[in-house]
C-alpha cells in the first residue's frame, strides 16, 4: 500500500515514497506488524500512575491507619465491602495490579530465559496464574456474603 | 542502574505477593472463621516484620515508577533524573519510617511489654 507502484510498462524498478513505513514483513506476508508492545508499555505508565494512589493508600488504611492489621477481620471486611465505593476500589486495584503486574513479568522472562522452550512455558504458568488470580478475586468481591 | 534493579526486584516480589494475597483474602468466601485465622498469621511478630519489608518494596517501586514517567514524558525528565533520585530516596525514608512505627508498635508492645 505505502509504496507507490511504477507503471509496469516502463519496466523501472519498484521504489519505496521517501519517508513511507519500513516493512518488517514480506509483502504478501499473513501477519502485519502489531502495536502491542507500544500499547504494553503505554498501559505500565497509565496503570502505574492509578496503583500509586490505589495500592499507597490500600497499604495505609490497612496496615497504618488506626491499629493497622490488628483491627483487620471478617466483620471488618464486611463493613468495608458493604459500600460499593471500597468494592470498586479493591476491583479496579485488583484488575490493574495483576494485569500491570503480569506484563512486567512478561518483560522479566523475555529478558532472562533464552531458550525458546523455557520462555513459552514460563509465559504459559504466568498467564494461567493471572487468570486464576482475576477469576478468583473478582468472583470474591462480587459474590460476598457479609452473613456467611 | 542499581535503581533499575531494585524496581526489577521489589515488582516482581510484590506480583508474587499479590497472588498469596488474592488467596487468603478469598477466604472470606469460604467462612468467616478460617479467614480470621490467616488473617491472625499477619498479626504475629515475624510476619508483621515481613509486612513492613512488603511496604518498603511497594513503596519504593511506586516512588521509581512514578520518576520513571516522569523521566519518559516531562520534557525535562531526563535532566533531572539524578535529582528525582534523591527527592525520591527522601521521600522514600520520610514516608516508611513513621509508617514502619506505627505498624511495629503493636508487635513491639506485645514482644517487650508496656505500661498498659
Ligand atoms: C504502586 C504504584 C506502581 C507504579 C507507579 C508502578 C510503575 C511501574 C513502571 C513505570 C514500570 C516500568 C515499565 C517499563 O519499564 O516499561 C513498572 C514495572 C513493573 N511493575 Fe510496577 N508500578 C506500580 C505497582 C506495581 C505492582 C502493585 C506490581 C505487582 C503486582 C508491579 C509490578 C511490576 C513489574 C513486575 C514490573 C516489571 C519490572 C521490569 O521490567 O524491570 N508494579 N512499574
Amino acid at each position: 500500500m505505502a509504496t507507490t507502484a511504477v507503471p509496469a510498462e516502463r519496466g523501472a524498478p519498484e521504489l519505496a515514497t521517501p519517508r513511507s513505513p519500513r516493512r518488517r514483513t514480506k509483502p504478501g506476508a499473513a501477519k502485519a506488524r502489531s502495536n502491542f508492545e507500544l500499547y504494553a508499555w503505554v498501559f505500565m505508565r497509565i496503570s502505574g500512575l492509578l496503583l500509586f494512589f490505589l495500592v499507597l493508600g490500600h497499604l495505609f488504611i490497612m496496615n497504618v491507619l488506626d491499629g493497622g492489621v490488628q483491627r483487620v477481620n471478617f466483620g471488618f471486611v464486611a463493613g468495608r465491602w458493604a459500600s460499593p465505593f471500597w468494592r470498586t476500589w479493591d476491583l479496579v486495584m485488583l484488575l490493574l495490579a495483576e494485569l500491570h503486574g503480569t506484563n512486567g513479568l512478561r518483560t522479566v522472562i523475555n529478558d532472562y530465559a533464552e531458550r525458546a522452550q523455557t520462555r513459552f512455558w514460563l509465559k504459559m504458568l504466568l498467564y494461567t496464574s493471572a487468570f486464576l488470580v482475576v477469576t478468583l478475586g473478582t468472583l470474591v468481591i462480587f459474590t460476598f456474603d457479609p452473613d456467611l | 542502574m542499581w535503581s533499575w534493579v531494585a524496581h526489577r526486584i521489589t515488582g516482581v516480589l510484590v506480583f508474587f505477593f499479590l497472588f498469596a494475597h488474592v488467596l487468603d483474602t478469598a477466604l472470606v468466601r469460604v467462612s468467616p472463621s478460617s479467614y480470621n485465622e490467616v488473617i491472625e498469621v499477619y498479626k504475629s511478630p515475624i510476619v508483621n516484620l515481613l509486612e513492613v519489608g512488603l511496604v518498603a518494596a511497594v513503596l519504593f517501586h511506586a516512588l521509581n515508577g512514578i520518576r520513571i514517567i516522569l523521566i519518559d514524558f516531562w520534557e525535562s525528565g531526563p535532566k533531572y533524573q539524578k535529582q528525582m533520585l534523591y527527592i525520591e530516596l527522601v521521600l522514600f525514608v520520610v514516608l516508611l519510617v513513621p509508617a514502619a512505627y506505627r505498624m511495629l508498635l503493636h508487635t513491639a508492645e506485645t514482644l517487650f511489654g508496656s505500661a498498659t
